[in-house]
Protein backbone atom coordinates (compact mmCIF):
# COMPACT_ATOMS: atom_id res chain seq x y z
CA UNK A 1 0.00 0.00 0.00
CA UNK A 2 1.24 3.14 -1.26
CA UNK A 3 1.08 6.58 1.18
CA UNK A 4 -1.73 7.61 -1.08
CA UNK A 5 -3.70 4.06 -0.80
CA UNK A 6 -2.97 4.44 3.00
CA UNK A 7 -4.29 8.30 3.07
CA UNK A 8 -7.38 7.51 1.46
CA UNK A 9 -7.81 4.21 3.66
CA UNK A 10 -7.98 6.36 7.03
CA UNK A 11 -10.17 8.98 5.40
CA UNK A 12 -12.89 6.13 4.58
CA UNK A 13 -12.50 4.97 8.16
CA UNK A 14 -12.61 7.77 9.93
CA UNK A 15 -15.62 8.58 7.47
CA UNK A 16 -17.47 5.97 8.66
CA UNK A 17 -16.93 7.61 11.94
CA UNK A 18 -17.39 10.96 11.57
CA UNK A 19 -18.80 11.30 8.08
CA UNK A 20 -18.27 15.15 8.55
CA UNK A 21 -14.11 13.56 7.39
CA UNK A 22 -15.86 12.82 3.94
CA UNK A 23 -17.42 16.18 3.97
CA UNK A 24 -14.96 18.75 4.57
CA UNK A 25 -11.87 19.45 3.31
CA UNK A 26 -9.41 18.16 5.57
CA UNK A 27 -6.23 20.32 6.55
CA UNK A 28 -4.02 16.77 6.66
CA UNK A 29 -1.93 18.64 9.07
CA UNK A 30 -3.75 20.12 11.83
CA UNK A 31 -5.63 18.13 14.28
CA UNK A 32 -8.60 16.44 13.50
CA UNK A 33 -10.27 17.35 17.26
CA UNK A 34 -10.30 20.88 15.75
CA UNK A 35 -11.94 20.47 12.55
CA UNK A 36 -14.25 17.29 12.96
CA UNK A 37 -16.60 16.61 15.90
CA UNK A 38 -14.95 13.56 17.30
CA UNK A 39 -14.54 12.43 21.28
CA UNK A 40 -12.58 10.03 22.77
CA UNK A 41 -14.67 7.38 21.75
CA UNK A 42 -15.08 8.26 18.12
CA UNK A 43 -10.82 8.42 18.71
CA UNK A 44 -10.79 5.00 20.43
CA UNK A 45 -13.30 3.73 17.60
CA UNK A 46 -10.81 4.93 14.82
CA UNK A 47 -8.05 3.52 16.42
CA UNK A 48 -9.81 -0.21 16.35
CA UNK A 49 -10.47 -0.06 13.06
CA UNK A 50 -7.08 0.86 12.00
CA UNK A 51 -5.53 -2.10 14.20
CA UNK A 52 -8.18 -4.44 12.60
CA UNK A 53 -8.21 -4.08 9.16
CA UNK A 54 -4.31 -2.74 8.79
CA UNK A 55 -2.91 -4.94 11.42
CA UNK A 56 -0.69 -2.33 13.92
CA UNK A 57 -0.25 -2.64 16.86
CA UNK A 58 -1.48 1.12 18.51
CA UNK A 59 -0.63 1.19 22.30
CA UNK A 60 -2.24 4.38 23.79
CA UNK A 61 0.89 6.06 24.81
CA UNK A 62 1.31 7.20 20.56
CA UNK A 63 -1.90 8.42 20.51
CA UNK A 64 -1.04 11.78 20.15
CA UNK A 65 0.98 10.61 16.93
CA UNK A 66 -2.49 10.23 15.59
CA UNK A 67 -3.78 13.44 16.20
CA UNK A 68 -3.95 14.77 13.11
CA UNK A 69 -4.51 12.98 9.06
CA UNK A 70 -1.02 13.44 7.90
CA UNK A 71 0.21 11.65 11.60
CA UNK A 72 -1.92 8.79 11.44
CA UNK A 73 -0.19 8.17 7.75
CA UNK A 74 3.01 8.62 8.50
CA UNK A 75 2.87 6.46 11.77
CA UNK A 76 1.04 3.77 10.24
CA UNK A 77 3.32 3.61 7.18
CA UNK A 78 6.61 3.12 9.52
CA UNK A 79 4.58 0.29 11.42
CA UNK A 80 4.12 -1.34 8.28
CA UNK A 81 7.23 -0.96 7.02
CA UNK A 82 8.86 -2.32 10.14
CA UNK B 1 -47.94 5.95 22.16
CA UNK B 2 -45.68 6.35 25.17
CA UNK B 3 -43.94 9.21 26.22
CA UNK B 4 -40.47 9.11 25.91
CA UNK B 5 -39.44 12.10 27.79
CA UNK B 6 -41.31 14.62 30.01
CA UNK B 7 -40.99 17.14 26.61
CA UNK B 8 -42.35 14.77 23.74
CA UNK B 9 -46.07 15.74 22.93
CA UNK B 10 -46.42 13.19 19.68
CA UNK B 11 -44.61 10.73 17.51
CA UNK B 12 -44.92 9.78 14.45
CA UNK B 13 -45.12 5.60 14.15
CA UNK B 14 -42.69 4.56 11.56
CA UNK B 15 -43.13 0.30 11.49
CA UNK B 16 -44.97 -2.20 13.31
CA UNK B 17 -42.72 -5.44 14.28
CA UNK B 18 -45.64 -7.71 15.28
CA UNK B 19 -48.65 -9.13 13.76
CA UNK B 20 -52.18 -9.28 15.03
CA UNK B 21 -51.99 -12.98 16.90
CA UNK B 22 -48.62 -12.39 17.81
CA UNK B 23 -47.67 -13.40 21.51
CA UNK B 24 -45.75 -10.90 22.87
CA UNK B 25 -43.54 -10.50 25.95
CA UNK B 26 -42.69 -7.38 28.63
CA UNK B 27 -39.56 -6.08 27.43
CA UNK B 28 -40.30 -7.08 23.60
CA UNK B 29 -39.55 -4.41 20.77
CA UNK B 30 -43.15 -4.12 18.86
CA UNK B 31 -42.64 -1.17 16.66
CA UNK B 32 -40.46 1.89 15.93
CA UNK B 33 -41.43 5.34 16.44
CA UNK B 34 -39.92 8.68 15.45
CA UNK B 35 -39.50 11.72 17.81
CA UNK B 36 -37.83 14.28 18.13
CA UNK B 37 -34.60 12.24 19.91
CA UNK B 38 -34.92 10.20 16.53
CA UNK B 39 -36.10 6.89 15.63
CA UNK B 40 -36.77 4.62 18.89
CA UNK B 41 -37.37 0.98 19.29
CA UNK B 42 -40.49 0.75 21.20
CA UNK B 43 -41.07 -1.63 24.22
CA UNK B 44 -44.22 -3.43 25.18
CA UNK B 45 -44.54 -3.05 29.09
CA UNK B 46 -46.63 -5.77 29.13
CA UNK B 47 -47.27 -9.06 28.36
CA UNK B 48 -49.92 -11.07 25.96
CA UNK B 49 -51.74 -11.57 22.77
CA UNK B 50 -51.41 -8.84 19.85
CA UNK B 51 -55.25 -8.18 19.29
CA UNK B 52 -55.52 -5.26 16.61
CA UNK B 53 -52.65 -2.65 15.41
CA UNK B 54 -54.57 0.67 15.49
CA UNK B 55 -52.36 3.12 14.13
CA UNK B 56 -50.57 2.71 10.76
CA UNK B 57 -47.20 3.51 9.90
CA UNK B 58 -46.53 6.91 8.73
CA UNK B 59 -49.11 8.31 11.41
CA UNK B 60 -48.29 11.38 13.92
CA UNK B 61 -50.05 10.59 16.94
CA UNK B 62 -50.12 12.41 20.44
CA UNK B 63 -48.80 10.84 23.35
CA UNK B 64 -51.41 8.41 25.03
CA UNK B 65 -52.82 7.59 21.53
CA UNK B 66 -53.47 3.71 21.35
CA UNK B 67 -51.34 1.86 18.99
CA UNK B 68 -52.61 -1.11 19.82
CA UNK B 69 -54.61 -3.22 21.61
CA UNK B 70 -53.34 -6.59 23.60
CA UNK B 71 -54.84 -9.30 25.55
CA UNK B 72 -53.03 -10.13 28.83
CA UNK B 73 -51.76 -13.24 29.55
CA UNK B 74 -54.86 -13.50 32.78
CA UNK B 75 -57.16 -12.28 30.25
CA UNK B 76 -56.12 -15.07 28.13
CA UNK B 77 -56.03 -17.89 30.10
CA UNK B 78 -58.98 -16.76 32.58
CA UNK B 79 -61.55 -16.67 29.61
CA UNK B 80 -59.67 -18.86 27.17
CA UNK B 81 -63.25 -19.56 25.11
CA UNK B 82 -65.24 -16.25 26.25
CA UNK B 83 -67.10 -15.27 22.87
CA UNK B 84 -66.50 -11.90 22.02
CA UNK B 85 -69.41 -9.20 21.58
CA UNK B 86 -70.69 -10.43 18.39
CA UNK B 87 -69.43 -8.86 15.15
CA UNK B 88 -68.52 -5.22 17.53
CA UNK B 89 -64.77 -3.97 17.16
CA UNK B 90 -62.46 -4.86 18.47
CA UNK B 91 -63.15 -3.77 22.96
CA UNK B 92 -59.97 -1.31 23.38
CA UNK B 93 -57.65 -2.21 26.44
CA UNK B 94 -59.64 -1.93 29.56
CA UNK B 95 -57.85 0.97 31.05
CA UNK B 96 -56.88 4.24 29.42
CA UNK B 97 -53.48 5.14 29.28
CA UNK B 98 -51.02 2.22 30.66
CA UNK B 99 -50.95 -1.05 28.52
CA UNK B 100 -51.88 0.85 25.75
CA UNK B 101 -48.33 2.10 24.56
CA UNK B 102 -47.82 -1.37 23.61
CA UNK B 103 -45.35 -0.83 20.40
CA UNK B 104 -45.44 -4.87 19.88
CA UNK B 105 -42.27 -6.00 18.47
CA UNK B 106 -41.91 -9.16 17.37
CA UNK B 107 -39.31 -11.62 19.94
CA UNK B 108 -35.56 -11.18 17.84
CA UNK B 109 -35.92 -14.90 17.32
CA UNK B 110 -38.77 -15.38 15.40
CA UNK B 111 -37.39 -12.50 12.90
CA UNK B 112 -39.37 -13.13 9.57
CA UNK B 113 -38.82 -10.59 6.67
CA UNK B 114 -36.16 -8.82 6.11
CA UNK B 115 -33.79 -7.19 9.10
CA UNK B 116 -35.19 -3.05 8.78
CA UNK B 117 -32.27 -1.08 7.26
CA UNK B 118 -30.12 0.50 10.25
CA UNK B 119 -29.97 4.40 9.19
CA UNK B 120 -29.31 7.67 10.93
CA UNK B 121 -32.62 9.57 11.65
CA UNK B 122 -31.80 12.51 9.06
CA UNK B 123 -30.58 10.16 6.59
CA UNK B 124 -34.33 8.19 6.94
CA UNK B 125 -36.18 11.44 6.84
CA UNK B 126 -33.85 12.94 3.59
CA UNK B 127 -34.27 9.53 2.07
CA UNK B 128 -38.04 9.71 2.75
CA UNK B 129 -38.29 13.26 1.45
CA UNK B 130 -36.18 12.18 -1.95
CA UNK B 131 -37.71 8.92 -2.58
CA UNK B 132 -34.77 7.39 -1.79
CA UNK B 133 -35.06 3.34 -1.26
CA UNK B 134 -32.89 2.78 1.53
CA UNK B 135 -32.50 -0.58 1.60
CA UNK B 136 -30.65 0.34 -2.09
CA UNK B 137 -28.06 1.98 -0.35
CA UNK B 138 -24.78 1.56 1.42
CA UNK B 139 -24.40 2.61 4.57
CA UNK B 140 -21.03 3.80 5.75
CA UNK B 141 -22.01 4.82 9.14
CA UNK B 142 -21.02 2.65 12.40
CA UNK B 143 -22.80 -0.86 12.03
CA UNK B 144 -23.42 -0.24 8.16
CA UNK B 145 -25.76 2.47 8.96
CA UNK B 146 -26.92 4.66 6.28
CA UNK B 147 -25.71 8.17 6.94
CA UNK B 148 -26.26 11.24 5.09
CA UNK B 149 -23.34 11.22 3.57
CA UNK B 150 -24.65 7.79 1.70
CA UNK B 151 -27.86 9.42 0.02
CA UNK B 152 -25.93 12.49 -1.35
CA UNK B 153 -23.71 10.11 -3.18
CA UNK B 154 -27.23 8.50 -4.39
CA UNK B 155 -28.58 11.25 -5.40
CA UNK B 156 -25.61 12.65 -7.39
CA UNK B 157 -24.41 11.14 -11.30
CA UNK B 158 -21.83 8.72 -9.69
CA UNK B 159 -18.13 10.23 -9.67
CA UNK B 160 -19.55 14.17 -9.09
CA UNK B 161 -17.37 15.56 -6.82
CA UNK B 162 -18.81 16.21 -2.59
CA UNK B 163 -19.54 20.06 -3.27
CA UNK B 164 -17.32 22.23 -1.13
CA UNK B 165 -18.82 23.84 2.03
CA UNK B 166 -17.49 24.43 5.29
CA UNK B 167 -19.04 22.30 8.40
CA UNK B 168 -21.48 25.61 8.99
CA UNK B 169 -22.57 26.13 5.95
CA UNK B 170 -23.43 22.38 6.04
CA UNK B 171 -25.66 22.92 9.86
CA UNK B 172 -27.37 25.78 7.69
CA UNK B 173 -28.17 23.70 4.71
CA UNK B 174 -29.47 20.91 7.26
CA UNK B 175 -31.49 23.74 8.98
CA UNK B 176 -32.99 24.87 5.55
CA UNK B 177 -33.46 21.74 4.30
CA UNK B 178 -31.29 22.74 1.30
CA UNK B 179 -29.40 20.11 -0.90
CA UNK B 180 -25.64 21.23 -1.43
CA UNK B 181 -25.54 18.98 -4.68
CA UNK B 182 -28.16 21.56 -6.32
CA UNK B 183 -26.22 24.66 -4.83
CA UNK B 184 -23.54 27.44 -7.14
CA UNK B 185 -21.24 27.93 -4.95
CA UNK B 186 -19.39 31.66 -5.05
CA UNK B 187 -17.04 31.31 -2.36
CA UNK B 188 -13.44 30.56 -2.65
CA UNK B 189 -12.44 27.96 -5.48
CA UNK B 190 -16.55 27.21 -6.06
CA UNK B 191 -16.98 26.93 -2.58
CA UNK B 192 -20.57 26.71 -1.12
CA UNK B 193 -21.30 30.17 1.34
CA UNK B 194 -23.96 30.33 3.82
CA UNK B 195 -25.58 33.09 1.53
CA UNK B 196 -25.15 30.68 -1.32
CA UNK B 197 -27.19 28.12 0.40
CA UNK B 198 -30.15 30.94 2.19
CA UNK B 199 -30.39 31.71 -1.56
CA UNK B 200 -31.19 28.62 -2.34
CA UNK B 201 -33.67 28.14 0.33
CA UNK B 202 -35.80 31.46 -0.29
CA UNK B 203 -35.46 30.77 -4.26
CA UNK B 204 -38.95 29.71 -5.95
CA UNK B 205 -38.00 26.94 -7.67
CA UNK B 206 -36.45 25.70 -4.60
CA UNK B 207 -37.63 22.25 -3.24
CA UNK B 208 -40.74 23.20 -1.58
CA UNK B 209 -40.08 23.48 2.44
CA UNK B 210 -40.42 19.84 3.72
CA UNK B 211 -42.75 18.42 6.04
CA UNK B 212 -42.06 19.26 9.50
CA UNK B 213 -40.52 16.38 10.28
CA UNK B 214 -40.50 15.47 14.41
CA UNK B 215 -36.62 14.89 14.37
CA UNK B 216 -35.10 17.61 12.00
CA UNK B 217 -32.50 19.59 14.14
CA UNK B 218 -34.63 23.17 15.06
CA UNK B 219 -37.04 20.05 16.40
CA UNK B 220 -34.80 18.93 18.61
CA UNK B 221 -33.21 21.60 20.00
CA UNK B 222 -36.99 22.60 20.44
CA UNK B 223 -37.16 19.70 22.82
CA UNK B 224 -34.06 20.41 24.68
CA UNK B 225 -35.53 23.89 25.29
CA UNK B 226 -38.69 22.48 26.65
CA UNK B 227 -37.47 20.19 28.91
CA UNK B 228 -34.90 22.68 30.37
CA UNK B 229 -37.04 25.57 30.51
CA UNK B 230 -39.65 23.03 32.74
CA UNK B 231 -36.62 21.96 34.93
CA UNK B 232 -35.42 25.71 35.46
CA UNK B 233 -39.29 26.43 36.43
CA UNK B 234 -39.67 23.78 38.57
CA UNK B 235 -37.11 22.20 40.05
CA UNK B 236 -35.20 24.53 42.83
CA UNK B 237 -31.33 23.55 41.55
CA UNK B 238 -28.67 23.74 44.21
CA UNK B 239 -24.90 23.36 42.51
CA UNK B 240 -21.56 21.99 44.21
CA UNK B 241 -18.40 21.58 42.98
CA UNK B 242 -15.29 19.93 43.79
CA UNK B 243 -12.16 19.12 42.09
CA UNK B 244 -10.12 16.11 42.12
CA UNK B 245 -7.37 14.61 41.94
CA UNK B 246 -7.57 12.03 38.70
CA UNK B 247 -4.42 11.00 38.34
CA UNK B 248 -4.82 7.15 39.95
CA UNK B 249 -7.89 6.30 38.19
CA UNK B 250 -6.20 7.32 34.58
CA UNK B 251 -2.57 5.11 35.54
CA UNK B 252 -5.37 2.37 36.79
CA UNK B 253 -7.01 2.81 33.02
CA UNK B 254 -3.56 2.63 31.28
CA UNK B 255 -2.41 0.01 33.43
CA UNK B 256 -4.73 -1.69 32.18
CA UNK B 257 -5.49 -0.84 28.12
CA UNK B 258 -1.47 -1.13 27.71
CA UNK B 259 -2.03 -5.24 27.84
CA UNK B 260 -4.62 -4.86 25.68
CA UNK B 261 -5.93 -4.31 21.88
CA UNK B 262 -7.60 -1.11 20.75
CA UNK B 263 -11.27 -2.94 20.77
CA UNK B 264 -10.46 -4.11 24.52
CA UNK B 265 -9.64 -0.46 25.70
CA UNK B 266 -11.55 1.10 28.41
CA UNK B 267 -12.22 5.10 28.80
CA UNK B 268 -12.42 6.89 32.06
CA UNK B 269 -15.69 7.39 31.51
CA UNK B 270 -16.99 4.01 32.76
CA UNK B 271 -14.77 4.48 35.97
CA UNK B 272 -16.98 8.10 36.52
CA UNK B 273 -19.76 5.75 35.83
CA UNK B 274 -19.09 2.97 38.39
CA UNK B 275 -18.15 5.56 40.97
CA UNK B 276 -21.18 7.68 40.60
CA UNK B 277 -23.56 4.62 41.15
CA UNK B 278 -21.53 3.32 43.86
CA UNK B 279 -21.82 6.75 45.78
CA UNK B 280 -25.04 7.03 44.69
CA UNK B 281 -25.90 3.80 47.46
CA UNK B 282 -24.31 6.32 50.35
CA UNK B 283 -26.19 8.85 49.28
CA UNK B 284 -29.90 7.26 47.81
CA UNK B 285 -32.01 10.87 47.78
CA UNK B 286 -29.90 11.47 44.70
CA UNK B 287 -31.38 8.48 43.00
CA UNK B 288 -34.71 8.35 41.76
CA UNK B 289 -37.77 10.54 40.04
CA UNK B 290 -39.86 13.59 40.96
CA UNK B 291 -43.40 12.37 40.38
CA UNK B 292 -46.62 13.79 41.81
CA UNK B 293 -45.47 15.77 44.16
CA UNK B 294 -43.19 13.06 45.82
CA UNK B 295 -39.70 11.40 45.32
CA UNK B 296 -39.67 7.95 44.09
CA UNK B 297 -36.23 6.69 45.13
CA UNK B 298 -35.05 4.37 42.64
CA UNK B 299 -32.77 1.15 44.19
CA UNK B 300 -31.41 0.60 40.54
CA UNK B 301 -28.95 3.12 39.02
CA UNK B 302 -29.62 3.62 35.74
CA UNK B 303 -27.56 6.37 34.70
CA UNK B 304 -28.18 8.79 31.87
CA UNK B 305 -25.00 9.15 29.59
CA UNK B 306 -25.20 12.45 27.56
CA UNK B 307 -24.18 11.80 24.21
CA UNK B 308 -23.57 14.73 21.57
CA UNK B 309 -25.25 13.90 18.41
CA UNK B 310 -23.44 15.42 15.18
CA UNK B 311 -24.89 18.87 14.47
CA UNK B 312 -28.44 17.31 15.89
CA UNK B 313 -28.17 18.09 19.52
CA UNK B 314 -27.65 15.64 22.72
CA UNK B 315 -29.80 12.85 24.05
CA UNK B 316 -28.92 10.87 27.54
CA UNK B 317 -30.28 7.54 27.29
CA UNK B 318 -29.67 5.56 29.98
CA UNK B 319 -27.31 2.87 30.87
CA UNK B 320 -29.08 0.42 32.86
CA UNK B 321 -27.66 -0.86 36.41
CA UNK B 322 -24.05 0.49 36.88
CA UNK B 323 -23.41 -0.63 39.83
CA UNK B 324 -24.03 -4.05 39.59
CA UNK B 325 -21.48 -4.30 36.33
CA UNK B 326 -17.89 -4.53 35.99
CA UNK B 327 -15.90 -2.13 33.93
CA UNK B 328 -15.37 -4.18 30.87
CA UNK B 329 -19.29 -4.99 30.95
CA UNK B 330 -19.77 -0.88 31.22
CA UNK B 331 -17.45 -0.40 28.27
CA UNK B 332 -19.27 -3.17 26.18
CA UNK B 333 -22.37 -0.94 26.97
CA UNK B 334 -21.46 2.20 26.96
CA UNK B 335 -19.86 1.47 23.34
CA UNK B 336 -23.08 0.15 21.95
CA UNK B 337 -25.70 2.86 23.95
CA UNK B 338 -23.32 5.69 22.18
CA UNK B 339 -23.83 4.36 18.74
CA UNK B 340 -27.43 3.29 19.26
CA UNK B 341 -27.46 6.98 20.07
CA UNK B 342 -26.19 8.04 16.89
CA UNK B 343 -27.26 5.69 14.46
CA UNK B 344 -31.02 4.92 15.46
CA UNK B 345 -32.05 2.36 17.61
CA UNK B 346 -32.22 3.34 21.49
CA UNK B 347 -34.73 2.00 22.88
CA UNK B 348 -37.44 3.64 24.75
CA UNK B 349 -36.94 2.38 28.54
CA UNK B 350 -33.03 3.84 27.69
CA UNK B 351 -35.40 6.86 27.45
CA UNK B 352 -37.45 6.71 30.31
CA UNK B 353 -35.30 4.94 32.99
CA UNK B 354 -32.58 7.39 33.54
CA UNK B 355 -32.47 7.75 36.94
CA UNK B 356 -29.64 10.46 37.46
CA UNK B 357 -27.73 11.65 34.66
CA UNK B 358 -23.58 12.17 34.12
CA UNK B 359 -22.41 15.02 31.73
CA UNK B 360 -18.85 14.65 30.70
CA UNK B 361 -16.92 17.24 29.06
CA UNK B 362 -14.62 14.96 27.20
CA UNK B 363 -11.57 16.47 26.16
CA UNK B 364 -12.45 20.16 24.92
CA UNK B 365 -10.38 21.73 27.75
CA UNK B 366 -13.63 23.64 29.53
CA UNK B 367 -12.73 22.92 33.12
CA UNK B 368 -16.33 22.50 34.83
CA UNK B 369 -20.08 22.19 33.77
CA UNK B 370 -22.93 23.20 35.48
CA UNK B 371 -26.04 20.66 34.19
CA UNK B 372 -29.78 21.40 34.33
CA UNK B 373 -31.59 18.34 35.83
CA UNK B 374 -33.67 16.47 33.66
CA UNK B 375 -37.60 15.93 35.31
CA UNK B 376 -38.56 13.63 36.54
CA UNK B 377 -34.60 12.81 37.82
CA UNK B 378 -33.44 15.02 40.82
CA UNK B 379 -29.51 15.47 40.23
CA UNK B 380 -27.17 15.20 37.78
CA UNK B 381 -23.06 14.79 37.74
CA UNK B 382 -20.84 16.92 35.28
CA UNK B 383 -17.63 16.40 34.91
CA UNK B 384 -15.34 18.32 32.93
CA UNK B 385 -12.24 17.86 30.82
CA UNK B 386 -9.29 16.62 32.53
CA UNK B 387 -6.96 19.48 33.17
CA UNK B 388 -3.07 19.46 35.02
CA UNK B 389 -2.69 21.21 37.60
CA UNK B 390 -0.39 21.79 40.34
CA UNK B 391 -1.28 19.80 42.96
CA UNK B 392 -0.65 19.83 46.72
CA UNK B 393 0.53 16.27 47.87
CA UNK B 394 2.12 15.58 51.23
CA UNK B 395 3.91 18.94 52.45
CA UNK B 396 4.95 19.02 48.53
CA UNK B 397 3.58 20.19 45.26
CA UNK B 398 3.28 18.21 42.10
CA UNK B 399 2.17 17.98 38.86
CA UNK B 400 -1.07 15.80 38.90
CA UNK B 401 -4.49 15.32 36.24
CA UNK B 402 -7.44 16.63 37.93
CA UNK B 403 -10.93 16.87 37.27
CA UNK B 404 -13.33 18.81 38.71
CA UNK B 405 -17.05 17.11 39.89
CA UNK B 406 -20.06 19.19 39.88
CA UNK B 407 -23.18 18.30 41.16
CA UNK B 408 -26.87 19.96 40.53
CA UNK B 409 -29.42 18.59 43.00
CA UNK B 410 -33.32 18.65 43.94
CA UNK B 411 -33.82 20.69 47.20
CA UNK B 412 -37.61 19.31 46.94
CA UNK B 413 -35.56 16.13 47.86
CA UNK B 414 -31.86 16.41 49.06
CA UNK B 415 -29.42 19.71 50.07
CA UNK B 416 -25.95 20.89 49.93
CA UNK B 417 -24.77 18.87 53.02
CA UNK B 418 -25.89 15.49 51.53
CA UNK B 419 -25.13 16.67 47.89
CA UNK B 420 -21.42 17.30 49.33
CA UNK B 421 -21.19 13.93 51.04
CA UNK B 422 -22.25 12.18 47.22
CA UNK B 423 -19.10 14.20 45.79
CA UNK B 424 -16.46 13.13 48.51
CA UNK B 425 -18.19 9.79 48.35
CA UNK B 426 -17.03 9.80 44.14
CA UNK B 427 -13.59 11.61 44.73
CA UNK B 428 -13.07 8.77 47.56
CA UNK B 429 -13.93 6.15 45.31
CA UNK B 430 -11.63 7.92 42.32
CA UNK B 431 -9.18 7.05 44.44
CA UNK B 432 -9.21 2.95 45.07
CA UNK B 433 -10.16 2.49 41.11
CA UNK B 434 -9.38 -1.11 41.34
CA UNK B 435 -11.65 -1.31 43.70
CA UNK B 436 -14.98 -0.30 41.27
Amino acid sequence: MNEAELRERLLAILGAIAPEARETELDPAAPLRDQIDIDSMDFLNFVTAVHKQLGVPIPELDYPRLSSLDGAVHYVMAKLAA
Amino acid sequence: MPSLGSDMESGTLVEWRIRPGDRVHRGDIVAVVETQKGAIDVEIFDSGVVDTLVVQPGTEVPVGTVLATVHGEAEAATRPAAPKPAAGPPEPTPTAPPPVAEAPVRPAPAAAGPAPVRASPVARRQAAERGIDLTAVSGSGPGGAVVLADLASSGRPAGGKPPRAAPSVRQRALELDVDLAGVAGSGPKGAITVADVERAAGAPPAPAAAPRAPFEPDAMRRAIAAAMTRAKREIPHYYLSTTADFEPALRFIETVNAERDPDRRLLYAVVLLKATALALREVPELNGFWRHDRFEPSTAVHIGVAVALRRRGLIAPALHDVADKDLDTLMDDLKDLVQRARAGGLRSSELTDPTITLSSLGDNGVESVYPIITPPQVAVVGAGSVVRRPWVVGEGIAVRRTVTLTLAGDHRVSDGHRGALFLAALDRLLHQPEAL
